[in-house]
């Protein structure tokens, strides 16, 4: 199998943000939450190689421990978002009738308005910790999993042999998982890189507002809320995230493309 | 009645009927706490008293749906309570932060829009040479970074770097000089017009693409006329519907990009109040907030069907 080059380009970047995150211990040269200098915005030097945030925290550090909290976040709500969105997907596709009609209506209401809103307004009561985070997120994009997935159950369910496994008797459990699942799997993988991005995105703008992951634990969108203030002194700290998350959502997105067009291939061109 | 005015009533009638459902989801939404809101708002140090205090002034001592009732009673009336922090009127808070903010959407708009079909018709008129490449690579990188770092990085070079522009809109004076005002948000109107700039050109330029592969295309072509004009005389007009569905969707999307761009450049609109509120866990300018800004998404996404059915004969006749 040969792999495209900006695919190949994609999945290294990936791997390396994935495999800093798991070995970010290792990696940081010091701790999270350490402070390591007297002086505050310290520009880069070799002892600290990205320079110190306001407070005097190794800002290499806080990158790396930052990206471990994003990626781990955003990797959990991501999981989650496509366990209840597939599987409710294909429900809806294969019992159809007063459940199809109940599930989709629900999440056509739940998309009328933008996520971001609702989020803000459950954050205003809910505690605000990982788990928390993870649930509110995961649950509110699972509705873009589901539409997407039932799109494409839909198309699945008429085939011959789902009406074959219908016919020797399946019960609905065996049709979702042992007929439609194999099937559908590709462009659910291909959705899934995207989904992963945005939630990349929704966690670092939920943390930047002061309603995500909360201090003194790092993560990037914390990163640019907590040196914004520096921006005014001409001092580019805060924009540091900027750069790890566009080349993440670049190499992940490379990938998704590659995998989207490797399964329409297959599939004779259906888009 | 003409089948055109039915089909509009029924949208308009979906609508509202959404907004209402919408105001019980955001209801529900701060009541869905498994526990006390009032202990989870005051914290695990309040006083048994204060708690008590807060449960009688959020009313949570009467049932959800009677509340909800009340609530709705009071929205639908143009009351929308007071907030717990400070004890004012909401309304009175909210109309001078709503229009700051619709005047900053208002412009993005107005930047953004023509410029998103200018950019859109290049991308077609110089499809798969370098000036449409150059602008899906800009597409693909600012849909990769969140709108809150694009304001950054905008304030950075642009406001303090260079010093072209005022790096915050702290400056901002309603009752300002229309000039005044608009030199004051001029970054953060950048940064949105960059926010929904991508995908607006994207979709136009799928919308016109789409055009060209009709059979009137190739006769246009093929009777000598220039590719610029081709697009501009036959593709363009018939593009226009999709166009304006795009449109009004990215204008719909602005609600959620003013969020944060208020926080960014400290602008007294609308999505500073709600941040500043969902921090404080002020519900009741939470809910508010909420639904101002749902109905506006909602009624941006109206609009953009209503403008589908009206320039679209195609969809007046359902099979």
């Amino acid at each position: 199998m040969r792999i495209p080059l900006a695919a190949a380009i994609g999945l290294f970047f990936t791997a390396l943000y994935f495999l800093a995150a798991i070995f970010a211990p290792l990696l940081a040269p010091y701790g999270y939450a350490e402070v390591v200098s007297t002086g505050y915005w310290d520009p880069p030097s070799a002892e600290f190689l990205l320079g110190t945030d306001g407070i005097g925290r190794d800002l290499l550090s806080r990158m790396i421990y930052g990206g471990r909290t994003t990626i781990f976040v955003a990797t959990a709500a991501t999981i989650l978002s496509f366990t209840t969105g597939s599987v409710l997907g294909f429900l809806a596709a294969v019992a159809g009738g007063w459940v199809d009609q109940l599930l989709s209506r629900f999440v056509d209401l739940l998309m009328s308005i933008p996520s971001l809103i609702f989020a803000l307004v459950v954050l205003s009561v809910m505690p605000v910790t990982l788990p928390v985070l993870v649930l509110v997120m995961g649950l509110l994009d699972s509705t873009r999993v589901f539409r997407l997935s039932r799109a494409v159950a839909v198309d699945i369910e008429v085939m011959d042999y789902v009406e074959a496994a219908r016919l020797r008797g399946e019960k609905t459990i065996w049709i979702i998982f042992r007929e439609i699942l194999p099937n559908a799997l590709s462009p659910l993988v291909a959705e899934m890189g995207l989904r992963f991005i945005f939630m990349v995105l929704f966690v670092s703008t939920l943390s930047f507002l002061g309603l995500g992951i909360q201090p003194p634990q790092a993560d990037w969108g914390g990163i640019v809320k907590e040196n914004a203030e520096g921006i005014v002194y001409g001092i580019p700290a805060a924009l540091m995230p900027a750069f790890a998350i566009a080349t993440l959502a670049i190499s992940v997105n490379l990938v998704a493309d590659w995998v989207l067009n490797r399964t329409t291939s297959l599939k004779g061109g259906r888009g | 009645m003409p089948l055109i005015i039915k089909l509009l009533a029924q949208r308009i009638a979906l609508g509202l009927i959404l907004l209402f459902l919408v105001s019980g989801l955001i209801f529900a939404g701060t009541i869905i706490l498994p526990g006390d809101v009032a202990q989870s708002i005051l914290g695990q140090s309040a006083t048994p008293e204060a708690l008590a205090n807060l449960r009688a002034e959020l009313g949570l001592n009467e049932p959800a749906l009677q509340r909800y009732l009340s609530w709705l009673g009071g929205l639908v009336q143009g009351d929308l309570g007071t907030a717990l922090t400070s004890g004012r009127d909401i309304g009175e808070s909210i109309s001078q932060r709503l229009s700051n903010t619709l005047f900053l959407a208002f412009w993005a708009a107005i930047v953004a829009v023509p410029l998103a079909i200018f950019l859109g018709l290049l991308a077609v008129r110089f499809r798969e040479r370098w000036p449409d490449k150059a602008i899906s690579g800009v597409t693909l990188a600012s849909i990769s970074i969140p709108e809150f770092l694009i304001g950054y990085v905008l304030m950075f070079f642009f406001g303090v770097k260079l010093g072209w522009f005022y790096p915050t809109a702290t400056a901002f004076r309603p009752d300002a000089a229309l000039f005044d005002k608009l030199e004051s948000i001029a970054l953060p109107v950048a940064t949105l017009t960059l926010v929904v700039l991508a995908h607006m050109m994207r979709m136009t330029r799928a919308a016109i693409l789409n055009v060209m592969q009709s059979a009137y295309i190739e006769t246009a072509e093929l009777k000598g006329l220039n590719g610029l004009q081709v697009i501009v005389r036959h593709a363009l007009p018939n593009a226009i519907a999709p166009i304006v569905n795009v449109v009004m969707l990215n204008l719909a999307y602005l609600v959620v990009g003013v969020v944060v761009i208020e926080v960014v450049f400290v602008y007294p609109g609308m999505g500073q109040y709600l941040v500043d509120s969902v921090s404080k866990r002020d519900v009741p300018v939470v809910q508010a907030c909420g639904i101002i800004f749902a109905a506006v998404y909602i009624g941006m996404n109206m609009i953009a069907d209503i403008v589908s059915i009206l320039s679209n004969p195609r969809l007046r006749h359902p099979k």
